[in-house]
């Protein structure tokens, strides 16, 4: 576009240049959404990140499972009493990122800790009883959870995260 | 003509910069400063439509590849996941397949303008030379790209197109083991072309560099073929030239556009929605419609190393131009019979590429020879002859006398070519179709459906109905295994809610497993799950149906078609008649008859059909009056089921249809907005320059 303007209609040709450059901005812009949209997860995925339902008879107390729901590790912990109670005995406000253990767990279903079992840190596994708090270990960097999956120790900022999830059964819960 | 810049930044930042780097002075000379020819027509535009392309390619290209599977098992699954289920994909699909097209018809009318000027003469040669090079890379690249769906012409193209090199005397054999990395075509094939599909493109722009350097330091060729001479020949780059580019690429644009939202199947062949089968060769092998013109070269040829050797020949003859005609006349404009030989050329070329969709028999072959002589004959005899005896008439002194010598009327030559080009492409592709017409069976009746046109749109009754059907009836032979229980509760679908698909799904059984206990076992069927096949794999099914091989009816509408004949053919991409596919499924689910016609050897085991092509199908008659009952009192007949049926199945073919005639909309509004504006901007830039 020329700087220098013409004596009749200055005002007319620039808004034509403006105008021009304006809409074809427009439209550059509006062509880069699906460029960009395409990256996020596709109708498939989305739609296998549905609701899992796992059946918790086979879990034994003190023994946990690790099932996948949209490609992540949850793990489910059957606690022992000694967990929970060393879960409560602890000053919440002592914590790092303090939650208390009722605050994580489905009332009525204390013995049961779901957790999505995937480090706060920077996305390890931590590995199930072991650790100072009889919680989690993760071995990457060092954090430690405990029976609660609550960061006690290490780099880890904050606590396992609980996944949505509802008791469908005293026995059976759905995750999502 | 792009000498040392003398453009300065005055940013202390990008001072810094370009005293280290000085990109911003080679960018102003280049693009902006760089000289142009005053009297460039809109042929020369084509230029700067091919880099667009090439970029448009590159950038939806890499993004494909993101979503797409190269492997013989999943590449055809993966292209339709693309176009089902990535957000946006079927655009991105649509935008790269036919930009292929565009490519070539962009590529080709460069060609023909470099010829027609005479813009491989000296002082051009090499760049005309490293023109014809990306020309050759686009068409290896073209080639491996149509080999990546996985279809039927997919397979059977690279089959052919790799057996070229099988010509070669004594290393024949082991030149195409080498290529396949097997025994025939296969996985290794398809992950080898995928691997050059990725990289070609790249290569290619490295030469188009290469292309607009040696353009740069020879300068542009122009209407009149005489070299600028002083100030007043040229205007600068920009705004001058950029802003005309700007404006044909807007043109082409919408022409492009039509094609990515409306006729997104006209140029592709309709047995690519069939998936690759090793055992079945298609009735015809039709390539792609820009390699024709050298097909018809090979199959015109007799022999098969000779065949080879021409249709490489016709393109290497290219390379040699600047040498066949000596004539120091550039411009045909001022070669009297240089200009008419032109013609004949191009009307030579489009005549080739009809024949090579033809069927090579009878009269086809004896005019694709002819043809085949006349092709050769114009670069070997004809040219050099030509700068001998012909007398040029006298050039323009300079640009700017060529300017002034014609105002006014400039355009008419430009629009009645651009009428006889379209005419030639209509016939090129008008023969594409009638080799389909061949195939025997009588033509569909064209029917009306809700779905076509540019504001078409799923009649939400017909496609319920049409599922009733599909379920009741045509589910227990055959599959629809690209379509998920999810997808009946998506816009632009039969318009169920979420629920009601989760409950259609629930009656269905579907596989699952292992479990815990490492077995397979059957559960309800949920949303995400897709309909279950009839049959665990295509054994059983032919086991089951007296030998023949019900087919998935997923993509049926897609992959189903007739001649529609050559008027009608051209008629068809302005009105957009696309729904050939659900024509004839229409019209073969009602085109039995009880008895053949007298004479007809009907085999046993077999059925009458009169649309079928050959009219013997293993397929009873599957629908008769009162079969299924409807809900909404539409009529239990079989013309009913028919067109119901049929308006469901051509929503599992493209779920994203109305989706796309809609944005189709939105954007050709704006690509005419643009348009007209960009036109009226370059008209108040070009006042200046007169
Ligand atoms: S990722 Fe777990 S401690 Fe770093």
């Amino acid at each position: 576009m020329t700087t220098a303007s013409s004596a009749d209609h200055p005002t007319r040709r620039d808004f034509l240049y403006v105008a021009t450059g304006a809409v074809a901005a427009v439209g550059a812009a509006a062509t880069v959404w699906p460029l960009v949209s395409q990256m996020n997860p596709d109708a498939s995925t989305i739609a296998a990140g549905a609701p899992i339902e796992v059946d918790l008879t086979p879990i034994a107390e003190g023994q946990d499972i690790k099932v996948f729901w949209r490609g992540k590790p949850i793990y489910i912990s059957h606690r022992t009493k000694k967990q929970i109670e060393e879960a409560r005995k602890v000053p919440v406000a002592s914590l790092p990122d303090p939650q208390s253990d009722e605050s994580r767990v489905k009332a009525g279903h204390d013995q049961w800790l779901v957790v999505i079992g995937i480090c706060t840190h920077l996305g390890c596994i931590p590995i199930a009883h072991e650790g100072a708090y009889d919680g989690f270990f993760c071995p990457c960097h060092g954090s430690v959870y405990d029976t609660s999956g609550r960061i006690r120790q290490g780099p880890a900022p904050s606590n396992l995260p609980v996944p949505p999830y509802t008791f469908v059964s005293d026995t059976k819960i759905q995750i999502g | 003509m792009s000498g040392p810049s003398d453009f300065q930044p005055t940013n202390p930042a990008l001072k810094w910069i370009e005293r280290r780097l000085p990109i911003m002075g080679l960018m102003h000379s280049s693009f902006v400063a760089y000289p142009t020819p005053r009297n460039l027509n809109y042929w020369w535009t084509f230029g700067a439509i091919l880099s667009l392309m090439l970029g448009v390619q590159i950038l939806t290209g890499v993004i494909l590849a993101m979503h797409y599977t190269p492997h013989a098992d999943m590449a055809f699954k993966s292209v339709e996941l693309i176009v089902r289920d990535v957000n946006y994909g079927w655009l991105l699909r649509n935008i790269h397949a036919s930009g292929a097209s565009m490519f070539f018809f962009a590529v080709y009318i460069h060609m023909f303008r470099g010829l027609y000027y005479g813009s491989y003469k000296e002082p051009r040669e090499v760049l005309w030379i490293l023109g014809v090079i990306i020309y050759l890379l686009m068409m290896a690249t073209g080639f491996m790209g149509y080999v990546l769906p996985w279809g039927q012409m997919s397979f059977w193209g690279a089959t052919v197109i790799t057996n070229l090199f099988s010509a070669v005397p004594y290393f024949g054999e082991s030149i195409v083991t080498l290529l396949w990395g097997g025994y025939a075509v296969g996985n290794p094939t398809l992950n080898r072309f995928f691997s050059l599909h990725y990289l070609l493109p790249f290569v290619i722009a490295g030469v188009v560099v290469l292309h607009v350097w040696a353009l740069h330091v020879a300068g542009q060729n122009n209407p009149a073929g005489v070299e600028a001479k002083t100030e007043k020949d040229t205007v600068p780059f920009t705004p001058y030239a950029t802003i005309k580019d700007m404006f044909g690429v807007s043109c082409f644009l919408l022409f492009y556009a039509w094609f990515i939202f409306y006729m997104p199947n006209y140029l592709g062949d309709p047995e690519n929605y069939i998936p690759a089968n090793p055992a079945v060769t298609p009735p015809h092998i039709v390539p792609e419609w820009y390699y024709l013109p050298f097909y018809a070269i090979l199959r015109s040829i007799p022999n098969k190393l000779a065949g080879v050797v021409a249709m490489f020949g016709a393109i290497v003859v290219l390379a040699f131009l600047p040498w066949l005609d000596n004539a120091k006349t550039r411009s045909s404009k001022y070669r009297p019979l240089a200009k008419q030989f032109f013609w004949v050329f191009v009307a030579v070329c489009i005549g080739l590429g009809y024949l090579g969709a033809q069927p090579p028999e009878g009269i086809y072959v004896i005019v694709g020879r002819i043809l085949t002589v006349l092709y050769f004959a114009y670069f070997l005899i004809l040219l050099p002859l030509l700068s001998r005896i012909e007398k040029p008439r006298p050039v323009p002194n300079s640009i700017a006398d060529d300017v002034l010598a014609k105002s006014g009327g400039k355009a008419a030559p430009m629009v009645s070519s651009v009428i006889a080009l379209m005419v030639a492409a209509g016939l090129l592709l008008g023969g594409v179709d009638s080799a389909r017409a061949a195939e025997g069976g009588n033509k569909p009746p064209a029917q009306k459906w809700s779905f076509s046109g540019p504001f078409g749109k799923f009649d939400r009754g017909a496609v319920q109905r049409g599922l009733k059907v599909y379920k009741e009836v045509c589910s227990s032979c055959h599959g629809l295994s690209f379509v998920a229980f999810r997808n009946l509760a998506e816009a632009g679908g039969p318009g169920y809610s979420v629920a009601q698909a989760a409950a259609f799904a629930s009656e269905y059984k579907v596989k699952d497993g292992p479990n815990d206990q490492g077995e397979m076992f059957e559960r309800p069927g949920r949303p995400a799950d897709y309909f279950p096949s009839p049959f665990p794999n295509e054994q059983a099914a032919r086991a089951a149906n007296g030998g023949a091989f019900p087919p998935d009816l997923s993509l049926i509408t897609k992959a189903r078609s007739y001649g529609r004949g050559f008027p009608l053919f051209l008629i068809d991409f302005f009105t957009q008649y696309q729904e050939q596919g659900p024509d004839y499924v229409a019209a073969v689910l009602q085109g039995y008859e009880e008895k053949p016609p007298a004479g007809f050897n009907l085999p046993e085991g077999s059925f009458y059909n009169r649309y079928f092509p050959g009219h013997s199908i293993k397929m009873p008659k599957p629908l008769s009056d009162g079969q299924v009952t409807f809900d909404d009192g539409s009529p239990a007949t079989v013309a009913q089921y028919a067109k119901d049926v049929t308006t469901f199945l051509m929503w599992a073919a493209e779920p994203h249809m109305e989706a796309r005639k809609q944005l189709g909309l939105q954007v050709f509004v704006f690509l005419i907005l643009l348009t007209v504006l960009l036109y009226f901007t370059k008209k108040k830039v070009w006042a200046n320059a007169h």
